[in-house]
């Protein structure tokens, strides 16, 4: 493995995680809020508190490395990413700004469960998926002209009006409120809340048969934008059909209510499978047509020096991660609600 | 005239864009690096006298971090993004060259969230009291950690180090002689110190103002007395730091000790101008002049030579406005000193008076929003200071920053951001702290503490 693909593979990594909890993260505001509405937010509120509240901060990090370490390993990507998505960038940030501090009011400060917080703590959950998914629209090339003299221009327009692009925030949605879901259900079954687990499994059952057709329907819009890309990931057909596979394992579980940490991480490979297939297939591009891995890679001692630092940067992140895993995720008595501040 | 109000300016808007965040950002983030350190001393002397009163400081300290902790991180990234959004030109360099520390920074923020979120939600999860003060040592590092990889960034923009410059444009890298610039020690000790010099402030100051209330519980007196004998301490390692800052800027960045101190022309036996306003020909007006002070501050002797703006570069000077925003700073620092000072004495010769004195309370509490204006002034100085440079002898501020339209639109929208974010967050601090004070939680909880001050 080149050391240009290493780095890729490890920010492709970083965004995976992102991925996944931040998925949570946000269909666990849209579920809150959305319970509110039908008056089940008693049932569903407890775990969904008591997971959030000492992971919040941790999310938004996955998503500072990925932005910092891509300009680290891959500096052009500043300057032509940066010039393009000014504005959907702008949008993305003060969604998350709202959504970060207004999360810690309610949850931290005298006014609890005010309807504004949480209508700002819903609605952000999905614009946010929305907005982060089109810079995805955009790797694939089409929406972004340079001109001679290296003057690069973002064509709003083209995007808004791209099945392609709308494809692709269809599935962003889906794909959080299912993940999110499915999530909800395991912590619930491991709190041992039958209340909180019936309705998120519903939630569950009730987004995974919108993924699977918003992840085909994606398929297909990329034949139309960008069939390379399309010829490629054809070339990578197994992976698909391995998620595939996974996601049907994971529905199972949720629908004969067994083994619910296993349904899981097999949603989590199901989506593993899916995203490293899509980004094998995406290389040696960061932005077709415009930037390769390869031409527009740093400095070797640059790159060294980033892969040494992140490598003992895991050797401190693992066991701490571990810690905060253990206990809060996997101590029974914390995720009962058995435990005192 | 018309064209020129109306051209838009992406450079002009960048800059007071990233300003405005910054200026927003860097309260939380000072907030953020100085905090942990001061809830782990409250924490620590609960330990160490066995006083429950500390343990309850450090409680209540931590449960309104969090707020600032909050508006901290979302403010963080979107300074992280918008560095990109705004001067993609100057991150593809800085990509190249200065990316390590950058790197650096999110482990040691990663490393913090996971231990402040472990902290928070484990007070009385374990049977020895030290398990839980060794959550926050992980929180108090990084946070610091993370205060020093942004400096250390910030040091190399001012200072480029461990980099070949061939007709302008980088060529040969060294990733990790970038970080060791020259501005680096005296730009980090002082970011530190002068974080923790802030809390140490500001958390004296909402002690000092229950006691002015007339709330004389013994409580807000050991939480006054914690914090000022903290400030003190940090006070004079920030004075040795700033002098050394001094030195540093003779030797590396003449052109901005030149500015800042209006020396015109190189000389030695320089003197230091305190004050004064600069009339349209650059002549001093109403400054006071301190003969060799210059020469002493650049360098450490009276008769050393302190080059002057004549042999910079007309293109290359930095704007002259910037002795006033160092004299201002200057002045605060001196506010501050005599408020910490008074204290001290007072501690010193009547022991229980001072936390009756009004006028002392009343310096205590303006000592905070002091602290806070100057870490906004230092930083405002030390920016424009080193303009026209963004990456000093290597790229102009105008040639970093993004040709994007609408980046005038993204000031407004951000603006209302930061006034609802403050807003908001005074807000809700306020409410926690009123709606819970400090006597009602210990009457509740029938905390017994000691009666040692």
């Amino acid at each position: 493995m080149s050391i240009e693909v290493l780095g890729i593979t490890v920010l492709w990594t970083f965004l995976f995680g992102y991925l996944i909890i931040a998925s949570i993260d946000f269909g666990a505001g849209f579920f809150s809020y959305y319970s509110t509405i039908t008056g089940k937010r008693h049932l569903i509120n407890n775990i969904i508190e008591r997971y959030l509240s000492p992971v919040w901060e941790v999310t938004n990090v996955f998503l500072v490395f990925f932005f910092v370490g891509i300009v680290g390993f891959f500096p052009d990507t500043a300057y032509y990413y940066g010039t393009a998505l000014l504005v959907p960038g702008s949008i993305a940030v003060i969604l998350l700004a709202l959504r970060g501090s207004y999360y810690a009011f309610n949850t931290y400060g005298v006014n609890k469960n005010n309807r504004f917080y949480m209508l700002l703590y819903g609605a952000s959950g999905l614009l946010i998926p929305a907005a982060l998914s089109t810079v995805m629209t955009i790797s694939e090339g089409g929406y972004i002209e340079v001109n001679n003299a290296g003057k690069v221009t973002f064509l709003v327009r083209k995007l808004f009006t791209s099945t392609y692009s709308w494809s692709v925030v269809l599935l962003a949605l889906v794909s959080v409120l299912y993940i999110s879901a499915m999530f909800l259900s395991y912590y619930a079954d491991r709190a041992n809340d039958r209340g909180a687990f019936e309705v998120v499994r519903k939630y569950a059952l009730a987004w995974s048969g919108p993924t699977i057709l918003c992840s085909l329907l994606v398929f297909f819009a990329i034949r139309g934008h960008n069939a390379e890309h399309f010829d490629r990931m054809t070339a990578h057909a197994p992976l698909f059909v391995l998620s595939f596979a996974c996601f049907l394992v994971a529905l199972y579980h949720v629908w004969t209510r067994k083994r619910l940490g296993l349904s899981f991480i097999f949603v989590m490979l199901q989506f593993g499978f899916a995203f490293y297939g899509y980004g094998s297939a995406h290389l040696p591009y960061i932005l077709y047509p415009y930037l390769t891995i390869h031409d527009n890679f740093t400095s070797q001692p640059m790159a060294i020096a980033l892969v040494s630092v992140f490598i003992l940067g895991l050797l401190l992140l693992i066991p701490s991660l571990y810690l905060l895993l253990r206990l809060f995720l996997f101590d029974t008595k914390y995720v009962q609600g058995k435990r005192g501040k | 005239m018309h064209t020129l109000l109306s051209s838009y300016d992406p450079v002009m808007y960048s800059r007071i864009l990233t300003g405005l965040t910054l200026a927003f950002h860097i309260i939380f983030a000072t907030i953020g690096v100085g905090v942990p350190l001061m809830i782990g001393l409250a924490e620590w002397m609960g330990i160490r006298r066995n006083d429950e009163h500390y343990m309850l400081m450090a409680r209540r300290w931590a449960r309104g971090f969090v707020i600032t902790v909050a508006v901290g991180v979302v403010t963080g990234t979107a300074i992280g993004l918008q560095l990109s959004l705004l001067w993609p030109s100057f991150m593809r360099v800085a990509g190249q060259s200065i990316a390590l520390p950058l790197f650096m920074e999110t482990f040691a923020f990663f490393f913090e969230a996971i231990f402040l979120g472990i902290y928070l939600y484990t007070w009385d999860r374990f049977k020895k009291k030290t398990t839980h003060l060794w959550l926050l040592i992980p929180v108090v590092i990084g946070s610091s950690a993370s205060a020093a990889f942004i400096t250390i960034v910030n040091a190399f923009m001012n200072a480029p180090a461990g980099v070949t410059v061939k007709d302008g444009k980088i060529i040969d890298i060294s990733p990790f002689g970038a970080m060791l610039s020259p501005a680096m020690p005296t730009k980090v000790s002082h970011v530190l110190v002068t974080a923790y010099l802030t809390c140490a402030f500001v958390l004296a100051a909402i002690s000092a103002w229950s006691l002015l209330k007339g709330r004389n519980h013994i409580y807000y007196k050991k939480a006054l007395k914690l914090t000022m004998v903290a400030s003190c301490v940090f006070l004079l390692a920030s004075a040795v730091i700033g002098d050394l800052s001094g030195k540093f800027l003779a030797k590396y960045q003449p052109e901005k000790l030149a500015a800042m101190e209006w020396h015109f022309d190189t000389t030695t036996e320089a003197p230091l101008v305190l004050g004064g306003i600069l009339t349209d020909n650059n002549e001093i007006k109403y400054g006071l002049k301190i003969p060799y002070a210059l020469s002493i501050l650049a360098h450490g002797l009276p008769h050393a030579e302190v080059t002057g703006l004549n042999d910079i570069p007309a293109d290359e000077q930095p704007p002259l406005y910037i002795h006033y925003l160092f004299d201002l700073k200057m002045g605060f620092v001196a506010l501050m000193v005599l408020i910490a000072g008074s204290f001290m004495v007072l501690l010193w010769r009547r022991r229980e008076r001072v936390f009756e004195n009004k006028w002392i309370l009343r310096g205590i509490i303006l000592a905070a929003p002091l602290a806070m204006m100057t870490i906004e002034h230092g930083w405002i100085f030390s920016e424009v200071g080193r303009q026209p440079w963004l990456l000093r002898g290597i790229m102009r501020t105008s040639e970093g920053a993004t040709v994007s339209d609408h980046v005038d639109t993204m000031l407004y929208v951000f603006a209302a951001l930061y006034v609802v974010l403050a807003f908001s967050s005074v807000t809700v601090l306020i409410r926690m702290f009123r709606s819970n004070r400090a006597e009602d939680e210990i009457a509740a909880k029938g905390i017994e503490g000691g009666s040692e001050l």
